[in-house]
C-alpha cells in the first residue's frame, strides 16, 4: 500500500506532462521499431537463405566435387556405390524456360538421403512420375506461375521449395543441360557402413567439402545485412536521444518530490527501485507499440530488401513477413536495454546527489564544463581512430569501425563546433537584439546538442547514402551504356534453332556476338567464364580498369584472359598473373574490367578457347550489332523466320531501360531508411524544442518586458532554430561527404569488390536542406505557437511574487 | 568636478502619472478574483513612492499595469499625457522600451549575457547607449571588477545592483521596482537601496517601488498603503 501511495505520486508527475510522457514514449517506441523492422528484415532473409541452402545444395551435408569446378563423370559415382558407400548424384545447371532462368537440380531419388529430400516422394505414384518419362518439374508456386506453359514437362507445386529453381530426375537434367554421364557433385550421407575404403583411394581427382553452415548467398549478403544493422542501429540511437534528453529532464523537474519523498521516510533503495520500475513499464508498454510498428515498417521494406537481394546478390527472399517470436523478444529486450542505458545517468544523479541540493531544470542539460572538454577529446581521439583504420585497417568491420568513429567523433564534436560559430557571431554583432539573439542561441544550445547530434548523424547519412547511390547510379548508367553495345539480343530455344539462328543471322547482320558461359569455380570461388568472338565492338566499347596495350589480341588468340574487377581485387592479382581456370587450362591475366551488380566473379576468354575446354556449351543467347534503324526490322523478321516470343528478342533500350529500373528498386530501401531516420531526428529536435519551451520563460520574460514584442520573440524563436538546423546542416555536408568517400572506397570495395568513382551532387544537398527546413518548421510550429499566445499573465508570472 | 549625471539631468524629462479608477481581476480555480478596485493616484515628476500592504493586496498587479505589462479592465493609466492603457501592444512595448526602468526581485538578468552586456542591454533597446554614462554607473554600483561575468557567477547582492544599473543606463523617466531587496540581507538590501535612491533622484527619475518593509519605505518621498485592492 505504501508502495502504491509512493508510485501514485512518482507518476502524477506524468499525468501533469501529457506531451513529456508522449515524447519518451514516442521516442522509445520508434527506436524499437526501426531497430526489430530492420532485424525482422534480416531474420526474414536468413531465414529465407537457410531454407534455399538446406532444400537446394544440402548443406548440411558433406559433398565429393571436383577441384576445378569440372563435372564429375558418372562412373566415380557407380565406384563410390559399388564400394558401399552410401552417397547419391547431383546434376545441376541453369535452363532457360522461355525469358525464365531456373536453377535446374538433378537429384537420384533412391539414393538422396532423407534428411535433404527436399521433394516429397513418399508416393509411390509421385515417385514413379517423377522418373519416368517426359519427367516432372518440382517448383515452388511463383515458379511455377513463370513457366506455365513455357515447357511441356509437367509440374508439381511445393511450398518447400525456394523461388528460381526447378528439381528434376537427374536422367532429365541430363537431357535438359545436355549432359550425359555428368555429375556436379556428389552428396555424402552421415551413415556410413564402417571400414569401407577411403574416398582419397576411391576418387584421388575428387575433393570433399564439409558441411557449411553458411551458405554461398549468406555469406555474400552479409554486408548487406550488416548495413542494414547498421542504419537500424543509427536510428534506434537518434531516438534513444530523445528518450534521454526527456528521462533527464523528468527526473530534474521531479526532484522537489523525490525529496519530499525522501524527507517523509522513503528510502533511497525503494526510490530507485520504485523509478526502475516505472522505467521499464514505460520501456514495455512502448516496446509493444515499438515492435508493432517495426512489424509495419518491416512489412514496408520487406519487398524493397527482395529486390535488392535479387539485384545485387541474385538471392531470392519471399517479400511476405512472418511473425517470429524471437524478434518480438528481442525488440522488448532492445527497448529495455536502451531504457536503462538512457536513465543509468539519470539514476546515479539520483543516487548521488545530496538530499536538499534544489532542483535545477532551467539549467538542466547544461554540460559541465568539464564535460565539454572531455567530449571535445572523445570526440578528437574517435576521429583520430578513424583515420587509423583507414591507413592501417582493412577488411568489412574495419571499414564499418571506420563509419561508426567517424559518425560519433564528429556528433560529439558538433556542440563544440556550433558553440564555436555562436560565439564568433555574437562577437561580431552589436546591436543588443542581436548580440542576445547569438547568445541566447548559444545557451540554448546544450539543451539541444543531443537533438542536434541526432539531426547531424541523420543529415550526414543522407548525403553520404545519396552521394554514394547517385555516383553508383551515374557510373552505373555509363557503364550500360559501354557495355550494352549490341542493338539487339536473341535467344534459341534450343541448340537446333541456334544452329539455324546463326546460319541466318552471317547476312543480315554486321556481327554476331556470342553470349556463352560456363560455371566453374576457380580458386575455391564459384565463377562464371565466358567466351567472346573477336569484334571490334569489344575493343570499342568494353570497359576495362587496366590491361595491356593489345589486350583483345590477346584474348582472341587464347592467350590471355580478362578478369572482373571484383574478383580481381579479392584475389589480388595483378597483370601478367597465372590463373588455372580448368585443370587442363592455365592462362594470364591480361585485364580487369568493371562489373557492377554482379556477386560472383567472372572471367572473359576467346570463344574457342571456352569452347575447346568444354564442348558442350550453351550456345543459345547472342548480341547482335546492326545499324539501329534496321532494329525493328530485323526484331519483326526474326519472329516471322523463327517463331521465336518477344521475350527472346530484347533490344538495347529495354535492357537499359530493365537494368536501371532493377537498379532504382535495389536502392528504394535505402531511401526509405533514410527518410525514418531524418523523421526521426525531426522529432527528436520537436522533442528538445517543446521541452526547452517549458523552460524558456524566465530567460523571454525580461526581454519581453524591456519592450520587445511576443510576435518578435516568437520570430526570433524561429530565426534561432532555423540558424542551428542551417548551422548543423552545413556540418552534415562535409560529414556526409567523408561518409560517402568511406562508403564508396573501403565498404563497398570491401562488401560487393567494386570501387565507384565519388560524384558530387549539389542538387540533392539543395532538397535535402528543404525537406530539413520544412521538418525544421514543423518541430518548432506546436512550440512557437505556444510562445505566441502566451497570455501576459503567463510571462508576469516570472516577475511576480504576488498577486 | 561636477558629475556627469549632474549635467545628464536636465535632459530628461521625468514622469507624471495619473492612475483614473484603475481595477483589474484575474480568473482562478476559486472564480473571479478581483485584485484592484477603482484605484486613483498621482505621482509627480521626480517621486520616490512606497506601494506597501499585505500579500495579495494588489502592489505587484498595479505596478505591471503601470509598466505596462498588462491592461487594466477598467479605468486609465496617464503616463506623460498619454493613456497607455489604450496602446495596443506594440505600443506598450515601446513605451517599456524607451520610458520605462524595471528592477524585480528576482533581478531576472539575462543569464546568457555577462555583466556588460546586461547593463548595456536595455540602453541599447532603448536606444541610448551611453558608454560613458555605463562606465560611471558601473563605477558607482562597484561591478566593474565583474563585468565580465556571467549572471549564474554572482552573488544576490551583485545581481541586484547589476539589475539596476541595466536599468539606469537606459535612463528612464520612471523607475517601477518590485521588491527590488527582496532577496537580499538587511545589509546588502540597505546598500542597493541607496543606490538606487540616489541614482534615480540623480538622474530625476519617478520612482515606484513595492516593498513589504517599513523601515524601507519610510526612506522615500511618499508611501502608498494598498488594501484588498484599495487604496487607503
Amino acid at each position: 500500500m505504501t508502495i502504491w501511495t509512493v508510485a501514485t505520486a512518482l507518476l502524477s508527475h506524468w499525468r501533469r506532462r501529457p506531451l513529456q510522457l508522449g515524447a519518451l514514449m514516442l521516442g522509445l517506441a520508434l527506436a524499437t521499431a526501426l531497430w526489430s523492422g530492420v532485424q525482422a528484415v534480416n531474420a526474414e532473409a536468413r531465414a529465407s537463405y537457410a531454407r534455399a541452402a538446406a532444400a537446394l545444395d544440402q548443406n548440411g551435408l558433406a559433398h565429393l566435387v571436383s577441384p576445378h569446378g569440372r563435372s564429375i563423370p558418372r562412373a566415380a559415382f557407380v565406384r563410390l556405390r559399388r564400394a558401399g558407400w552410401n552417397v547419391s548424384p547431383v546434376l545441376e545447371g541453369e535452363y532457360r524456360f522461355g525469358a525464365t532462368r531456373l536453377r535446374v537440380i538433378g537429384i537420384e531419388p533412391l539414393t538422396m538421403p532423407a534428411e535433404t529430400q527436399t521433394v516429397d516422394l513418399r508416393n509411390a505414384g509421385d515417385l514413379l512420375s517423377f522418373i519416368s518419362p517426359p519427367g516432372t518439374l518440382v517448383v515452388s508456386p511463383d515458379t511455377a506461375e513463370k513457366i506455365r506453359g513455357k515447357t511441356d514437362l509437367a509440374l508439381r507445386v511445393s511450398d518447400r521449395m525456394p523461388d528460381g529453381a526447378a528439381f528434376v530426375d537427374i536422367g532429365l537434367a541430363e537431357r535438359l543441360l545436355r549432359r550425359d554421364g555428368e555429375l556436379t557433385r556428389i552428396v555424402i550421407a552421415e551413415n556410413q557402413r564402417p571400414g569401407l575404403e577411403p574416398l582419397g583411394t576411391l576418387a584421388p581427382a575428387l575433393s570433399v567439402r564439409e558441411p557449411s553452415a553458411q551458405s554461398d548467398v549468406e555469406h555474400l549478403t552479409e554486408s548487406f545485412h550488416l548495413n542494414l544493422t547498421a542504419f537500424g542501429f543509427l536510428a534506434f540511437a537518434v531516438g534513444l536521444f530523445i528518450v534521454y534528453s526527456t528521462i533527464g529532464l523528468a527526473f530534474e523537474q521531479r526532484r522537489p518530490t523525490f525529496r519530499t519523498l525522501r524527507c517523509l521516510g522513503v528510502s533511497l533503495s525503494a526510490l530507485a527501485v520504485l523509478l526502475l520500475a516505472e522505467l521499464v513499464l514505460f520501456a514495455l508498454a512502448a516496446a509493444a507499440a515499438g515492435v508493432i510498428i517495426g512489424y509495419l515498417i518491416a512489412s514496408l521494406l520487406l519487398p524493397g530488401v527482395a529486390a535488392t537481394l535479387e539485384g545485387l546478390y541474385g538471392a531470392s527472399v519471399p517479400g511476405t513477413l512472418s511473425l517470429r517470436p524471437e524478434w518480438w523478444l528481442s525488440g522488448f529486450a532492445i527497448a529495455v536495454a536502451g531504457t536503462l542505458v538512457s536513465s543509468t545517468q539519470s539514476l546515479l544523479r539520483l543516487m548521488r546527489v545530496p538530499l536538499l541540493t534544489a532542483a535545477q531544470p532551467q539549467t538542466w542539460g547544461r554540460a559541465s564544463q568539464t564535460g565539454r572538454r572531455f567530449q571535445v577529446l572523445a570526440a578528437a581521439a574517435l576521429l583520430g581512430l578513424s583515420g587509423a583504420l583507414i591507413l592501417w585497417a582493412d577488411g568489412l568491420q574495419a571499414g564499418f569501425g571506420v563509419l561508426g568513429c567517424l559518425l560519433l567523433g564528429a556528433s560529439l564534436l558538433l556542440p563544440a563546433v556550433l558553440s564555436g560559430f555562436l560565439t564568433l557571431m555574437q562577437r561580431a554583432s552589436s546591436g543588443a537584439l542581436v548580440t542576445w539573439f547569438w547568445a541566447d542561441a548559444r545557451q540554448q544550445l546544450p539543451g539541444l546538442s543531443l537533438a542536434l547530434m541526432a539531426l547531424l548523424l541523420a543529415l550526414a547519412a543522407n548525403v553520404g547514402v545519396g552521394t554514394m547511390v547517385s555516383s553508383f547510379r551515374l557510373t552505373f548508367v555509363g557503364w550500360l551504356d559501354q557495355r550494352l553495345a549490341a542493338e539487339l539480343y536473341v535467344a534459341a530455344r534450343n541448340e537446333p534453332e541456334a544452329d539455324r539462328l546463326r546460319a541466318w543471322l552471317a547476312t543480315k547482320v554486321e556481327s554476331v556476338l556470342p553470349i556463352s558461359s560456363v560455371d566453374v569455380e576457380i580458386r575455391g570461388q564459384p565463377m562464371q567464364i565466358f567466351g567472346v568472338v573477336d569484334d571490334p565492338t569489344y575493343r570499342e566499347h568494353w570497359p576495362l580498369i587496366v590491361g595491356l596495350p593489345d589486350v583483345w589480341d590477346r584474348v582472341a588468340s587464347g592467350e590471355g584472359v580478362l578478369v572482373n574487377e571484383q574478383f580481381w581485387r579479392r584475389e589480388r592479382l595483378r597483370i601478367g598473373d597465372q590463373l588455372d581456370l580448368a585443370s587442363d587450362w592455365k592462362s594470364t591475366v591480361v585485364g580487369v574490367y568493371s562489373d557492377y551488380g554482379n556477386p560472383k566473379g567472372q572471367v572473359i576468354a576467346g570463344i574457342n578457347a571456352l569452347t575447346s575446354r568444354y564442348p558442350e556449351v550453351s550456345r543459345l543467347r547472342y548480341g547482335l550489332r546492326v545499324q539501329p534503324d534496321q532494329v525493328p526490322d530485323l526484331r519483326s523478321s526474326l519472329s516471322d523466320e523463327f517463331g521465336l516470343p518477344p521475350d527472346n528478342i530484347v533490344d538495347q533500350a529495354a535492357l537499359k531501360e530493365q537494368s536501371r529500373r532493377i537498379f532504382d528498386r535495389t536502392f528504394l530501401v535505402t531511401g526509405a531508411l533514410n527518410i525514418f531516420t531524418l523523421g526521426v531526428a525531426a522529432l527528436a529536435m520537436f522533442s528538445s524544442l517543446l521541452t526547452l519551451s517549458e523552460m524558456r520563460l524566465p530567460q523571454l520574460a525580461p526581454v519581453w518586458a524591456m519592450g520587445v514584442t511576443r510576435r518578435d520573440l516568437a520570430l526570433l524563436e524561429v530565426l534561432r532554430t532555423l540558424v542551428l538546423w542551417l548551422a548543423t546542416f552545413f556540418t552534415a555536408l562535409p560529414l556526409g561527404l567523408a561518409l560517402a568517400w568511406v562508403l564508396l572506397a573501403v565498404v563497398n570495395v570491401e562488401a560487393f569488390g567494386w570501387r565507384l568513382p565519388m560524384h558530387i551532387f549539389p542538387y540533392e544537398w539543395v532538397r535535402l536542406g528543404l525537406v530539413a527546413l520544412a521538418a525544421a518548421v514543423v518541430s518548432i510550429f506546436i512550440p512557437l505557437r505556444r510562445l505566441a499566445g502566451l497570455a501576459p499573465s503567463e510571462l508576469l508570472k516570472v516577475f511576480a511574487n504576488e498577486r | 568636478m561636477k558629475s556627469y549625471i549632474c549635467d545628464i539631468v536636465v535632459n530628461l524629462a521625468a514622469m507624471v502619472i495619473a492612475l483614473r479608477n484603475l481595477s483589474k481581476s484575474y480568473e482562478t480555480a476559486e472564480g473571479r478574483l478581483e485584485v484592484l478596485r477603482g484605484i486613483n493616484l498621482d505621482l509627480g515628476a521626480g517621486d520616490s513612492v512606497a506601494l506597501t500592504g499585505e500579500s495579495g493586496s494588489g502592489k505587484s498587479t498595479l505596478l505591471h499595469l503601470v509598466a505596462g505589462l498588462d491592461r487594466p479592465d477598467a479605468g486609465e493609466i496617464v503616463i506623460g499625457g498619454r493613456d497607455i492603457s489604450k496602446l495596443d501592444d506594440r505600443g506598450r512595448a515601446a513605451y517599456r522600451r524607451t520610458e520605462v526602468g524595471l528592477v524585480f526581485q528576482q533581478f531576472n538578468l539575462i543569464p546568457s549575457l555577462d555583466v556588460a552586456a546586461n547593463i548595456a542591454f536595455h540602453a541599447k533597446l532603448a536606444g541610448r547607449h551611453d558608454p560613458a554614462w555605463e562606465n560611471e554607473l558601473v563605477e558607482r554600483l562597484g561591478v566593474g571588477t565583474l563585468l565580465t561575468r556571467y549572471p549564474e557567477q554572482l552573488s544576490s547582492g551583485q545581481q541586484q545592483r547589476v539589475a539596476i544599473g541595466r536599468t539606469l543606463a537606459a535612463r528612464p523617466g520612471l523607475v517601477l521596482a518590485d521588491e527590488p531587496t527582496g532577496n537580499l540581507d538587511e545589509a546588502n538590501g540597505d546598500a542597493v537601496l541607496d543606490l538606487m535612491l540616489s541614482l534615480s533622484k540623480g538622474t530625476g527619475s519617478t520612482l515606484l517601488m513595492v516593498t513589504h518593509s517599513q523601515r524601507l519605505a519610510d526612506r522615500l518621498d511618499r508611501q502608498v498603503h494598498l488594501r484588498s485592492g484599495k487604496i487607503e
